[in-house]
This record gives C-alpha cells, structure tokens and sequence, in this order.
C-alpha cells in the first residue's frame, strides 16, 4: 500500500496527470495521479492517507523545489493539474464530511488593479497545500471581499495590487473588512507593498512571494 | 493578413546604431529625433496616492512639480532636449479631465522653458488600455473605448505631441500562456488577436493623429514580452522562453507602423530594434537606467540603437540628491551625453561604444543576445520573409531558437541545464503551428478557457 502512495506522490511531484498525458517524457505510458488514486481508493486506501500521505506531501515537495528554483512555474502548474485530476476522485468525501480541507482562503485583486499573474501563482500553491481557495478574480470591490467572508466564515483573506496607485486602495478593503469582521485574518502581497506598509493599512501579515504566503497560513492553522 | 513590409530597411547590422533612424521624426518644439542624437525620455509615476476626480487638483501640481523641477535641471546639465512621457493609470484615462489637465499643465511648463532658456521638449501622451477592465475583454464593444479615445484626442489637443499605448489585444490569452510555456497559444495570442487587435485600434488612433497633427509614436508589447521577462527575471519561467516570446510580439507592435505611426516607438517595448531594422523609425529603448521600475539583464545592450533612452518609470519621492524624476533625468542626460560625444566623434567611435554595450550583455542571457544588432537583423531578415503574420513570427522565432542554441554550443552564451531542453521543445513546438489563420484558430480554440475570451471582439 505504501508503495501506491509513493507513486501517487510522485505523480504529484513530477506534474503526471494520467497515463495518457505526454508530461513528464521519462514517465510516458506510466500510470497517472489520476489512475493512482481511483485504484488506492478501490484497494481501501484511506482518503485521508491519499490526501495527506500523497497528494500533500507530494506539492510539499513541489513548493520546495520551487523556492529553490530547482523547478519552473509550467512544471508547478502540471503538478497542480495533477493534484486536480486526483482530488476530483476524493470530492465525494469532502461532500461527505469525511476529508476536510485544512480552511478556506478568499484571495483577489483589489480593485482599479487587473493584475492577476502573482495572485494566481499564490492561489495555486495554497489549493495545493490542502485549502479551498475562493479566488475572487481581479479589481475586486470591498463588498465582494465581504460578502464572501460572511459566505465563508473564518477564512483567510489574501489582497494583491501591483501599482502605487492601486495598493491604496488596499487600505480601503482593509478598514472595510477589519470593520465588518475584526478577527478575519488578511495577508497582502504584491510588488508595491512591503511588511511596513502591511503594518500601516491594519492587515495581518505581508509575504514577499506565494511560499511565504503558505508558510503564513500553516501557521495560523497549527 | 499579409504584411506590408518585405524587406529591410536597416540591412545591415553596423547601420543599426544608436541615435540614427532612416526615418527620423520631427517635433513641433525642435527635436529630430533618430537624426544622429539620443535624447532622454524621462517617466515618472505618483507615490502612494489615491487617484480620483476629488484628488486631481493634488495630482495635477505633482505633475507640474514634477516637470518644472525635470526640466530646470536639464537646463543646468546643457539638454539637447528630451520628451516627457504621461503614461496614464486607469483614473486618469477613465476620467479624461484628469489626464487632459495633466497633459495642459505640463504642456504649459515646457512651453516656458521652451521660450525662456530655448529648451526642447515633448510630450508622449499614453493612455493606458481601459478595455481590459471588461472581462472578458471587449476590444472593439467596451464602453471604455470611447472614453479612453477621448483622452488621446483631447490630450493631443492639449500638448500630447507623441500618442502611444501599451495595447492589451490578446492578453487575456497570453499571461496563461507565458505561465504555462505555451509557445503555441502565446504566438497565437500575438500573430493573431494581436494583429487583429492592433489594426482596429490602430486605424483609429491614425483618424486621432490626422484631425490633431499630432504624432503617432507607437505601440509596445510590455503586457507580454516584458511580463515574461521579469517572470524569467523571478525565475518562473525559463530566460528561453522569454527571449523567444520578445521575437513573437514583434509582428502586432509592427501593425502599428502599418497603421501610420512614424515612431519613436515606445520605451518599453525591447521588440523595438527589430521594428527600427524593418521600418527605419527611431526607438525608444530602457535599461539599465530603468532598473528603478523592473529589473532586467539589458541594461547596457538596450541602449545599443536607441534614439530615446528612457527610464520607464519612477515613482515622484524624495532621494537624497532630489526628487526621483529629476535624479532620473540626470542619469539619462549623463547617458545620453556619452552617446552623443561618440556620435559627434564619428561612426567607428559609435560602434565601438556600441560593441561594449553588446559584448558586456549578450553572452550572459538569451534575451540579451537576440538584441545584439547582428542577431536583430538575422531574425527581422526572417520576420519579413513571412506571407503572412504568422508565419513571420515562426520564422522570427525558430531563427532565435538557432542563435541561441548555436551561441550556447559555441560557449558564448551561459545557458542553465535547466533552460537548456526548452529549446527543443520550443523549436517542435513552433514547428507544429499552422500557418493559416484560420487552421491556427481551429487549432487553438479548444485549447483556451473559453470565459477568458470574446473571439468576436477580434472580429473573428
């Protein structure tokens, strides 16, 4: 059993969807994350171990060649496509109660920003560590932001803006969050805006990069 | 589509200098620009500000502050002139007046300047792109079209001598496909919803210039060649891809000169040495005087056959020597000052300064290699060989593929194992894309997240 495991994490690790998909080369006509999983199940392989033990442990891993630039963005994505194609096999538990994601995320571009490249890299790598994330998309208004923290209560919420002119604008969701839910956690990135600037508008916490905005998360959920 | 120019007209790579244009472009308060003279084009941005109608008296005296202060400087450092570029955020272009006042008031300070020390200067006027506020996004419907026209049209009433913009056809396509290295879909997105995009914006902007007699500087693909630059610049995507995806927007750029702009084209643009090989206008290139809004590895080798040297951009705040936007003009006029002394000196002074600004560059990245001015024309040679758009960009890109691969072989250029595959795969890749429109719009569709896009909006 630990042997599937094994390879389902790999196929995590190495962005191999199915047996038919081309990526990576040296794995072609091999079994994919998403065959894997639907044959662990079948075996009475818990959800649990498949989703902890495999899929997690394998983006884990993922993340970290990442940061060490070991890996390119493509290869993240296919492994996050990957994780897609094996998760789709473990919907009926979450649905059930069985499996649960480790919170939600609420994560946009504020709005008068349509910047979106950072924010989905962000979005991608939080999925991909074990969290629903509700990606609200860009030039997101404060009601939105509201409106789906009342949707989701509890969540964390990640603001990103790429100008000096929109990063202001920043301030104005945060007062108008902080002012409707005072205990909602929010993390801001972007190229603008620094932990100094995090510090003034009222938010939570500022990460440089999407690694740091995981590393944030798991340890508000620790 | 078929595009309208087939050969060169630099030919020659020792012919495509700095400071040298065919075509050079007079403006109305003096400069001839790209008529063997570099002069800075300085830009500037506001620091943290809240930008709104009830903010704009606050926004215009930034600008004006900021022009005054620019250009009593390049009065002291003896400028042979310089232009000024207004590149709009999204309030300024979405409430015209604002951008309008903006381009009066700093209109009025060069005109002081101009009469009490005779100091040359324009205005590039350059709304930004509000149509990508729609998403998807209308480029031909959006409610957002006219208004941004109307800023172009007022403001180049009001002293914005030189229009440009950084269009935005074919992005909600393309930043999926600089993510993904998605060679295929990022060409599509640029020979194609590019083109296309670039033509209907284009003609429009031509009936702006006609009724102002204003002129058309040009269009940059800094949305996409530059976005995949500094994604290789974070190491997200490989350098590789980046320097091939620079070659893919040439062809959308160009429809612009098609079009009727004259240059100089703008700053951001790092196609722009392929579009001065092809069609003889001047440029505006940035370097590494541009370091203060992204970085990049072509500091030295963008200046190589610019006609403008610009900063692309910094923020108005205070740095010790003064205010950013004016520390930035000196650095530029220093630059420029150097590569007009080699310029008076004579042309073997002008490519030996330019033989510095190429070696000390290109063998340390592919993107920098391809803007050696040798390799410039190798691939605009290939670009214009195209029957059509697209496969002027196979052919421009397959050819890069070579430079770089046979640099890399040679051991001129230092390529990573990790960037080292992405050149095979990107070459099959290249190799497999149709090169009817059509067919290539077959191809492609299925591929895309279709709520991304309106193919409509692209008259398709």
């Amino acid at each position: 059993m630990e042997g599937i495991i094994e390879s389902i994490k790999k196929c995590i690790e190495f962005g191999k969807i199915d047996e038919n998909s081309p990526f990576p080369p040296d794995m072609k006509g091999e079994k994919g994350a998403d065959e894997l999983t639907a044959e662990a199940l079948e075996n009475g392989i818990t959800p649990g171990e498949i989703l902890n033990q495999g899929l997690i442990k394998g983006m884990e891993i993922v993340g970290q060649k990442f940061s060490e630039h070991k890996i390119f963005v493509p290869q993240m994505l296919m492994s996050a496509k990957a994780m897609d194609r094996a998760m789709s096999h473990m919907k009926i538990y979450f649905n059930d109660g069985s499996l649960t994601r480790k919170g939600t995320f609420v994560m946009g571009t504020v709005f008068g920003d349509l910047h979106d490249i950072g924010k989905n890299l962000v979005t991608m790598m939080i999925e991909g560590n074990g969290w629903e994330v509700v990606d609200l998309g860009v030039d997101v208004s404060s009601e939105t932001f509201i409106q789906k923290i009342n949707e989701h209560p509890n969540c964390i919420v990640g603001l990103s803006a790429l100008l000096t002119t929109t990063m202001v604008n920043m301030e104005k969701v945060v007062n108008a969050i902080k002012g409707c839910s005072p205990d909602t956690k929010i993390i801001i990135g972007g190229a603008p805006v620094n932990e100094e600037f995090s510090i003034k508008i009222g938010a939570d916490a500022y990460s440089p990069d999407p690694q740091g905005a995981v590393k944030y998360l798991e340890k508000m959920v620790a | 589509m078929k595009m309208k120019f087939k050969k060169l007209a630099i030919a020659k790579p020792e012919d495509l200098i700095f400071g040298r244009a065919p075509y050079p472009v007079k403006t109305k308060r003096g400069l001839t620009i790209g008529g063997d003279i570099v002069y800075p084009e300085l830009n500037f941005t506001m620091p943290q500000i809240e930008v709104s109608p009830n903010t704009q008296n606050k926004i215009v005296q930034h600008y004006k502050d900021i022009v005054d202060d620019a250009l009593k400087r390049a009065v002291e450092l003896h400028s042979n002139g310089l232009v000024l570029e207004l590149e709009t955020v999204i309030e300024m272009t979405k409430y015209p007046q604002i951008g309008i006042e903006i381009v009066k008031v700093m209109n009025d300070v060069c005109e002081e300047y101009f009469h009490k020390d005779g100091l040359k200067t324009e205005i590039r006027l350059t709304p930004n792109d509000l149509r990508e506020f729609d998403r998807p996004p209308k480029q031909r419907s959006s409610a957002y079209l006219p208004v941004m026209l109307e800023l172009f049209e007022e403001g180049a009433k009001n002293g914005g001598d030189l229009l440009s913009i950084e269009s935005t056809g074919g992005k909600e396509i393309s930043d999926d496909a600089l993510m993904m290295c998605n060679i295929k879909q990022f060409i599509f997105s640029q020979a194609v919803l590019g083109v296309r995009d670039m033509e209907f914006l284009w003609t429009k902007l031509k009936k702006i210039s006609d009724r102002t007699g204003t002129i058309l500087g040009g269009d940059t693909a800094c949305g996409f060649g530059n976005t995949a630059m500094v994604l290789s610049e974070k190491k997200y995507i490989p350098k590789v891809f980046a320097a091939v995806a620079r070659i893919a927007t040439v062809v959308r750029t160009l429809v612009a000169i098609e079009k009727g702009a004259s240059g100089p084209d703008k700053d951001c643009g790092y196609e722009g040495p392929f579009l001065k090989a092809i069609t003889g206008i001047p440029i505006s290139m940035e370097g590494k005087t541009a370091a203060c809004a992204h970085l990049s590895p072509l500091g030295n080798i963008a200046s190589a056959c610019a006609d403008l040297w610009s900063n692309e951009s910094v923020q108005n705040i205070k740095l010790l020597a003064g205010m950013a936007p004016t520390v930035y003009l000196e650095q530029l006029e220093y630059d420029c000052r150097l590569m007009n002394k080699a310029i008076e000196n004579g042309k073997d002074q002008v490519l030996t300064l330019q033989s510095l600004m190429v070696e000390s560059d290109a063998p340390l990245d592919p993107q920098a290699i391809i803007l050696d001015p040798f390799n410039v024309v190798k691939i605009s040679e290939e670009i214009v060989k195209g029957k059509n758009y697209i496969e002027a960009t196979v052919n421009g890109t397959l050819k890069g593929l070579d430079i770089i691969e046979s640099a890399s072989k040679n051991n001129y250029l230092s390529l990573s194992d990790m960037e080292k595959p992405w050149i095979d795969s990107l070459r099959n890749d290249i190799l497999s894309i149709s090169n009817d429109e059509q067919q290539l719009v077959e191809d492609i569709l299925p591929t895309l997240d279709q709520s991304k896009i309106l193919i409509e909006e692209y008259g398709l």
